[in-house]
C-alpha cells in the first residue's frame, strides 16, 4: 500500500518534472522572440527567410557545443574570441603568402585547436592556477600574436568557393546550418551516449572522486579544452568566408555571447549540470533576438545591454532554483 | 625556518627581483634610447600609471577575496561619460564634485556585481563579464554613440590631470594619497584584516565570525568606486569622453596585480608588491614606443609577461614547499 503510494507521488513528480523543465520555458521563449519578430517585420515569418537568417548568427554557435563540455566542467575559457581571431589571421596570411587555400583551412582549424590545447596543458601542469586567469592570458597572448602579424591591416583575397562555406545553400537551407545541425548531433551524442560524456558530467561534481574512481581526468580536461580550440577555428572559418576578410579585432565579445547562450541554456557554472538541448534553443532565442533587435533599428549598444542582462539573469534564476532546492533537502 | 617563514622570505626576494629587472630594463632602455631616463619622461611615465596603479588597489582587494572584475574597463566608461557630461550641462561644477559623481555612480554600479557575487554565489567571471557588456552598452546608450570632447569641458575639470599641486601632477597626488588611505585600511583596521582572511581560508573566517558575504561585497564596490575615480581622472587626463573608453583596460590592471605577486588563489597581495608591478607594466608601456617596438606588439608583450608571471609565481611556491618539506624530514 505504502509502496503504491511512493510509487504514484514518484510518477506525479516525474510528470512535473517533465513539464517543469527549462527547456520548456526556453521554447516559450523562443516562440514569444519569432513571434515579436514577425510582428515587427512580415517577411521574418516567410520560410525563405526564416531558414536563411540562422546563418547570420551560427557562426558562434559552433563554440556553443564544446563551451557547454567546459562549463559542465565546472571551467570556462574566455579565451575563444581570441582563438578565432588567430586562427583567422593566420589562414588569411598563410593563404596570401601562397599557401593553397584547403590547406591554409586546415592550419586555421590545427592552430585553433593547438590554442585550445595550450589551455589545457596548461591546466592540467599548473593545477594551482585558476581556469580564469590561464584563459585570460591565453586571451591576451592570442589576439597580441593576430596583431603582431596583421597590426591594423585587414586580409582577404580568398578564392570565390571559400564563400560558399558561409553564403552557400543546398536545396534553400543554409550550408553552415546543415554543418551546425550535424556538429551538434555529434556532440550531443558525446555528451550524453559516451563514457567520455559521462565523466565530464562526473568531473564537475567533483573531480577528485572521478580520479580515484579510475577516469583519467587530465585526459578529460586536455580533450575538452582542445575541442573548445578546434571549435573556435571553425567559427573562424564560417565567420571568414562570410565577411569575406578578416582583422586581428574580429570576434571581439564572442566569449560573452558563447558563454551567455550556454548559461542561458541551463547548464550551471557549478559544474554537473546540462544538456545539450538547452544551449541549442538557447543559441537560436540570442541569435533571433540579437537578428529582432537589427529589424528594429535598435543599435547595437542595446543588443550588448540586452545579452549581457540575459547572462546575469538566467545564471542568477539557476542560483536561487538551487539555493532552494539545497534548503528544501535540508529541511 | 618553517613553511611560512619561507614563503614570506621568497616574497621579499620576490619583490627585490622584480626591483632588480625594472633597473635593468631601465638601464637597457637607457642605453638605446637616452630621452627615457629624463625628468621630463619620468613625469609623463608616472602620469601615465597613476590610473593604473589607483585601480591596482581595487582589484589586489578582488583578487584577495578569490574573485576577479573585468568590468572595470566599462565602468570607466560609463562614469568618465555621465560625468562629462554633467560637466558640459552645468560648466560650473566644482572638479570635486564631479570626482565624486563619478567616484559615487562607480560605487553603485560596484554594489551591483558585489550583491551578485556576494549574495548569490554568482561565479565572479560570469557576473563582472555580463556587468562590462552591460555597462559598456549603456554608456553608448547614455551618450547617443556621441564623443564628449576637450572644448564643452571646462577648464577648471580638465585641470585635474594637467594642474599640478606643490610641483607634482595632480594624478600622481591622487594616486599618492589613494595608496596612503588604503595602506591604513589594508594593514591596519579591523576590515582590512578580515578581508585577508576571507581571501585564504573562507571557510575558518566564516565559523569565525568574520561577515564573509558582507565583505565580499564591499570589495566589489571599493573597486567599483575607484574605477569610478579611475573614470573622471581619464576623461580629464585625455579631455574626451567616448563609448570605448578604457576598453580592455581591465587586462592591464590585472596584469599590475600579477606583476605585483598578488596571488590568484586568494589571500596573498601586498601594497609594496603591487606598486612594482604598476611602475613595471607603466615603463613597459612607456619604453617599448621610445626603442621603436610597433605599438601592436605590446599587447602579445603584456601578456607573455603576465603568463610567465604567473608560472614563475606557480613554479617558485612549489619549490619552496618542496625543501621545506625535505628540511622538515631530516
Amino acid at each position: 500500500m505504502s509502496n503504491e503510494i511512493r510509487i504514484r507521488t514518484e510518477r506525479e513528480r516525474n510528470w512535473r518534472e517533465f513539464f517543469f523543465q527549462w527547456e520548456w520555458i526556453l521554447v516559450g521563449v523562443l516562440l514569444l522572440v519569432v513571434i515579436i519578430n514577425s510582428s515587427i517585420s512580415p517577411y521574418f515569418l516567410n520560410f525563405n527567410t526564416f531558414i536563411r537568417t540562422p546563418a547570420t548568427f551560427l557562426d558562434k554557435g559552433f563554440i556553443v557545443l564544446p563551451m557547454m563540455f567546459v562549463l559542465i566542467l565546472a571551467k570556462i575559457d574566455i579565451s575563444v574570441g581570441s582563438t578565432v581571431a588567430l586562427s583567422a589571421v593566420i589562414m588569411a596570411v598563410s593563404y596570401n603568402a601562397g599557401l593553397p587555400m584547403p590547406l591554409a583551412m586546415l592550419l586555421c582549424l590545427v592552430v585553433a585547436g593547438l590554442g585550445g590545447a595550450i589551455n589545457g596543458w596548461l591546466l592540467i601542469k599548473f593545477k594551482e592556477l585558476s581556469f580564469v586567469i590561464v584563459t585570460l592570458s591565453t586571451m591576451i597572448i592570442y589576439r597580441g600574436i593576430a596583431y603582431i602579424i596583421l597590426g591594423d591591416q585587414a586580409s582577404g583575397g580568398f578564392p570565390d568557393w571559400f564563400s560558399f562555406l558561409g553564403w552557400g545553400e543546398i536545396f534553400g537551407v543554409p550550408f553552415i546550418l546543415i554543418c551546425f545541425v550535424l556538429v551538434a548531433i555529434a556532440f550531443g551524442l558525446l555528451l550524453h551516449r559516451t563514457t567520455f560524456g559521462r565523466s565530464v558530467f562526473g568531473m564537475g561534481r567533483n573531480a577528485t572522486a572521478c580520479r580515484y574512481s579510475g577516469v583519467n581526468t587530465d585526459r578529460v580536461v586536455w580533450i575538452v579544452f582542445m575541442l573548445n580550440g578546434l571549435m573556435a577555428g571553425v567559427t573562424a572559418l564560417f565567420l571568414t568566408s562570410r565577411m569575406g576578410s578578416t582583422r586581428p579585432n574580429v570576434a571581439m565579445g564572442y566569449e560573452l555571447e558563447v558563454i551567455a547562450m550556454v548559461a542561458l541554456g541551463g547548464v550551471s557554472t557549478n559544474g554537473g549540470i546540462g544538456r545539450v538541448g538547452g544551449p541549442l534553443l538557447a543559441v537560436f532565442i540570442i541569435g533571433f533576438l540579437s537578428y529582432g533587435m537589427g529589424l528594429a533599428n535598435l543599435q547595437a549598444p542595446i543588443v550588448l545591454v540586452v545579452i549581457g542582462t540575459l547572462l546575469i539573469v538566467s545564471v542568477l534564476v539557476h542560483r536561487i532554483r538551487f539555493q532552494s532546492k539545497k534548503k528544501n533537502s535540508a529541511v | 625556518m618553517n613553511i611560512k617563514k619561507r614563503l614570506v622570505f621568497t616574497e621579499s626576494l620576490r619583490e627585490l627581483g622584480l626591483l632588480l629587472f625594472i633597473i635593468v630594463l631601465s638601464v637597457a632602455v637607457q642605453f638605446r634610447n637616452p630621452a627615457f631616463l629624463t625628468l621630463n619622461n619620468i613625469n609623463s611615465l608616472l602620469t601615465n600609471t597613476a590610473i593604473l596603479a589607483i585601480l591596482a588597489i581595487g582589484m589586489m582587494l578582488v583578487l584577495v577575496t578569490r574573485g576577479i572584475d573585468l568590468s572595470i574597463g566599462s565602468i570607466m566608461a560609463f562614469t568618465g561619460m555621465v560625468t562629462a557630461i554633467t560637466v558640459a550641462r552645468v560648466p560650473g561644477i566644482s572638479p570635486a564634485l564631479a570626482i565624486l559623481e563619478g567616484t559615487a555612480i562607480g560605487v553603485v554600479l560596484g554594489m551591483i556585481t558585489g550583491v551578485l557575487v556576494a549574495r548569490f554565489d554568482v561565479l565572479p567571471v560570469i557576473a563582472t563579464l555580463g556587468m562590462m557588456n552591460v555597462v559598456r552598452g549603456l554608456t553608448y546608450v547614455v551618450s547617443g554613440g556621441r564623443w564628449i570632447s576637450s572644448y564643452q569641458m571646462s577648464t577648471e575639470f580638465k585641470a585635474i590631470a594637467t594642474g599640478r599641486t606643490l610641483g607634482v601632477n595632480n594624478l600622481i597626488v591622487i594616486a599618492v594619497v589613494t595608496y596612503l588611505v588604503f595602506t591604513y585600511f589594508i594593514n591596519h583596521t579591523r576590515t582590512g584584516r578580515r578581508i585577508y582572511a576571507v581571501g585564504s581560508n573562507p571557510a575558518a573566517a566564516e565559523v569565525s565570525g568574520i561577515p564573509k558575504r558582507r565583505l565580499i561585497f564591499l570589495v566589489y564596490a571599493i573597486m567599483g568606486g575607484l574605477s569610478g575615480l579611475a573614470g573622471v581622472l581619464w576623461v580629464a587626463k585625455f579631455a574626451s569622453a567616448q563609448g570605448n573608453t578604457a576598453i580592455g583596460y581591465e587586462l592591464q590592471v590585472i596584469a599590475a596585480c600579477i606583476l605585483g605577486g598578488v596571488s590568484i588563489t586568494g589571500g596573498v597581495g601586498k601594497l609594496s608588491g603591487l606598486l612594482l608591478g604598476t611602475i613595471m607594466l607603466g615603463i613597459l608601456a612607456n619604453a617599448l614606443p621610445l626603442i621603436n617596438v610597433s605599438p601592436f606588439w605590446q599587447m602579445g608583450i603584456q601578456g607573455v609577461v603576465v603568463l610567465a608571471a604567473v608560472l614563475t609565481n606557480v613554479m617558485v611556491r612549489r619549490n619552496t614547499e618542496r625543501t621545506a618539506l625535505r628540511r622538515r624530514a631530516i
